[in-house]
């Protein structure tokens, strides 16, 4: 028999067990037992933030670039309240997170104590699952059957509410036998082998198919990429990915259609509207995938690969949908395949109109030899940076969309970004998540003059641990996205979105120990990205851009995916109350 | 612009699940976070050792709907199953209500002799008032109700639907 340790100690030691090797967290009354122990021991890493909701944000994004779980440590009350943008970032994207808070002591509980908030009830449902641990001697199990939950299944974010005396408070601990065995949690991995075969059959039997991917892929892990080019191969249908699952089929690929759905490809979504097979494998038929949902391909069979039962026929009903992990039925189908001596069918006339669709250039920009464009500026990174195989992070809007575009990913777990949600913030953190994981690694932030001040405080954080990201600023000096919305959409009345009185970025870098630099003329552009890649330690670019420059291709709100505009010309002043009523 | 809604169906569902602190709230939130109907819940722990409830709640709403809160409360943590009696075919429901009738003189009489009717039973009285207890699926809850509402009805408290499915098995 082990003997008893604190609350405290049990917690450290399981997170040990559980190998979990960087924790990102902020101290805080409710927590200071819990960092005592970590101050006491040698394993743990803790990268301190300079705010919770950037712990939760650097939790994503080393949970999306290693694939492992993310693990944050926060206070009580404030602490715990700012995270909850973070758990519900990671429960869109299905992101594995598990977020300890403090909580003050189980007696002071619902007394309105001291920076009491009421952790579990506030993060029900913005989490996967939620608890409010009230005995040590259950804590170890606890702590296990929490990592179990976050990164099986469809993965999520986990907290765990841990009073104060409940850390102090002594019990044994004893590592539990693996793997878990959950009473009523049992996600469903393989796939009913005759609903496998029903898709073959309706893959083999395709004359207009297209393999419609997302997050779910990438969350599989890397084999399920693996697997997804092997069934492209064997099939030789089209590919297509929403914005969460970039980088699981290569960019350079000549079957690679880019980007679904509202800032996607014209070719992708003509594809996705004339198909007579989709195959979704690990999307969930996002309302910015699918446009007008009752003009969303009318024509084709749909079969929908998911491990969360909820997200078949939620928004799309489909002709067969199949409860599974991704990578798992992916490998089904590909074995189901040969065994059945299918080979790929001909499908020269449905690449012809693709390739049609293709000479529509739908990514081309005007050029500029004046001011730089921001796509132009994506390109130019990606370009001069694409052989160092980066990590690329983004926060939120017109430059995540040019990132999504411009930026070709050949691998999963490159591509760090808030989809669902849509956190403007998310990228400073996420790329300080990426770097710890990865020290060796370039970790690009692409981000935007408005989103990075959401969490630039986190440059703090990045100083202090010597992490070199490199944040590249598509500076328009607008909130770009909203900007546009409001061009096209509220007859150009920008309200509130210019951003007033922007910091110095090079003197902000600067005061925080970075580099910094800016970018203002098109002919600099390539000698300030190598400038920036030069660069040891953290750098801020202020890249200056086109201040009006519109992200198109786009599927207007309520607009079905064949009528895309392609140029702002097409765009007319202001939309009627049904298409501002939609988000 | 206006705002319109699909035609809705009757369901009762019948949850088990773990008897943890929250799971109430962990339910009922889910139907208002995503903007489902309620019109009737009920709980109470159904296992020797208190660990496992019951949770029968009677929703309304499309087809589609339907088959989204099952999935819904399917992939929530601590529950078990999730059985749509409504789908599963027949099924005995059940309400208990208490009703309170004030009256004097015909009133009196004649609300004496519709609990009679309903077999609703006498449980509390004074000489111008009358408890009655009545039991029942709920639209004869519903139309008894609606009657004492006649004769001088002034106070109903209902437990909501308990439901089960007929025949040998358990859903």
């Amino acid at each position: 028999m082990s003997s008893e340790k604190s609350g405290a100690d049990i917690l450290v030691e399981a997170l040990t067990d559980l190998g979990v090797e960087v924790v990102f967290g902020y101290p805080g009354g409710a927590v200071l037992p819990i960092y005592d122990a970590i101050f006491r021991q040698g394993k743990i890493r803790h990268i301190l933030v300079r705010q919770e909701g950037g712990a939760a944000h650097a939790a994503e994004g080393y949970a999306r670039s290693t694939g492992k779980p993310g693990v944050v440590l926060v206070t009580s009350g404030p602490g715990a309240t700012n995270v909850v943008t973070g758990l519900a970032d990671a429960l869109m994207d299905s992101i594995p997170i598990i977020v300890i808070t403090g909580q003050v002591p189980t007696q002071l509980i619902g007394t309105d104590a001291f920076q009491e908030a009421d952790t579990v009830g506030i993060t029900r449902h913005c989490t996967k699952h939620n608890y409010l641990v009230q005995d040590p001697a259950r804590l170890g199990a606890i702590v296990h059957e929490a990592f179990h939950i976050a990164t099986s299944g469809r993965p999520g974010p986990v907290v765990i509410d841990l009073p104060k005396d409940v850390q102090i408070a002594s019990a044994r601990y004893a590592k539990p036998a693996s793997p878990l065995r959950h009473k009523t949690y049992r996600p469903q991995t393989e796939a009913d082998p005759t609903l496998i075969e029903a898709a073959v059959a309706m893959l083999a039997a395709a004359e207009r198919p297209i393999l419609y991917t997302g997050g779910g892929i990438i969350n599989a892990g890397p084999a399920a990429s693996d697997g997804l080019r092997e069934l492209q191969a064997l099939t030789g249908a089209p590919v297509t990915s929403t914005l969460m699952g970039l980088g699981a089929f290569p960019a350079s690929h000549d079957d690679w259609l880019g980007m679904l759905g509202m800032h996607g490809t014209y070719e992708a979504n003509m594809a996705m509207n004339q198909a007579d097979l989709i195959l979704c494998l690990g999307a969930r038929f996002d309302d910015r995938v699918t446009g007008r949902l009752d003009a969303f391909s009318p024509d084709s069979q749909k079969i929908h690969i998911d491990i969360d039962r909820s997200s078949i026929n939620k928004n799309v009903r489909v002709d067969l949908g199949i409860v599974a992990d991704v990578g798992s039925a992916i490998d089904d189908m590909i074995a189901l395949w040969k065994a059945k001596g299918h080979k790929a069918a001909d499908t020269g006339e449905w690449q012809r109109r693709i390739t049609g669709w293709r000479a529509r250039k739908s990514l081309s920009f005007p050029a500029s030899d004046h001011e730089i464009m921001p796509q132009q500026a994506v390109k130019r990174l990606y370009e001069l940076t694409r052989h160092l195989d980066p990590v690329i992070t983004t926060e939120v809007g017109q430059h995540q969309m040019w990132a999504a575009q411009h930026f070709g990913f050949e691998a999963p777990n490159r591509w760090l970004t808030s989809g669902g949600l849509g956190t403007m913030g998310y990228g400073l953190p996420a790329s300080i998540g990426a770097q710890v994981a990865y020290p060796g690694r370039l970790v690009i932030g692409i981000s935007g003059d408005a989103s990075v001040m959401m969490n630039i405080q986190e440059m703090s954080t990045a100083t202090q641990y010597r992490l070199p990201i490199k944040i590249f600023i598509l500076n328009n000096q607008y909130m770009g996205m909203v900007r546009q919305w409001q061009e096209l959409i509220y007859a150009s009345r920008y309200s509130e979105s210019y951003s007033e009185a922007l910091p110095d970025f090079v003197k902000l870098a600067e005061a925080y120990g970075w580099t910094g630099m800016r970018i203002e003329q098109p002919g600099d552009l390539d000698d300030g990205i190598a400038a920036m890649l030069a660069a040891d330690g953290p750098v801020l670019v202020d890249c200056r851009v086109a201040q009006l420059a519109n992200c198109f291709p786009m599927i207007p709100s309520g607009a079905a995916h064949t009528d895309m505009i392609l140029h702002a010309e097409e765009v007319i002043g202001e939309a009627s109350d049904e298409a501002k009523a939609l988000v | 612009m206006h705002i319109t809604e699909q035609a809705a169906e009757r369901h009762t569902l019948s949850i088990v699940v773990d008897n943890e602190a929250g799971i109430l709230a962990r339910i009922a939130g889910m139907f208002t976070a995503r903007g489902y109907n309620i019109s009737s819940l009920t709980v109470a722990d159904i296992t020797e050792d208190h660990a496992v409830s019951r949770i029968t709640i009677v929703t309304y709403g499309p087809p589609a709907v339907i088959d989204q809160i099952i999935a819904q409360l399917d992939r929530l943590v601590p529950v078990h199953r999730v059985t749509d009696l409504t789908e599963l075919g027949p099924h005995i429901e059940r309400e208990l209500a208490l009703v309170k009738v004030v009256g004097t003189g015909d009133h009196r009489i004649e609300a004496l002799r519709l609990a009679e009717v309903y077999r609703a039973r006498v449980v509390d009285s004074t000489i111008s008032s009358f408890v009655f207890e009545v039991t029942g699926n709920p639209d004869k809850i519903d139309k008894f109700c609606e009657l004492m509402r006649e004769v001088g009805l002034v106070e109903v408290a209902r437990t909501g639907v308990a439901a089960m499915s007929r025949g040998r098995e358990a859903a």
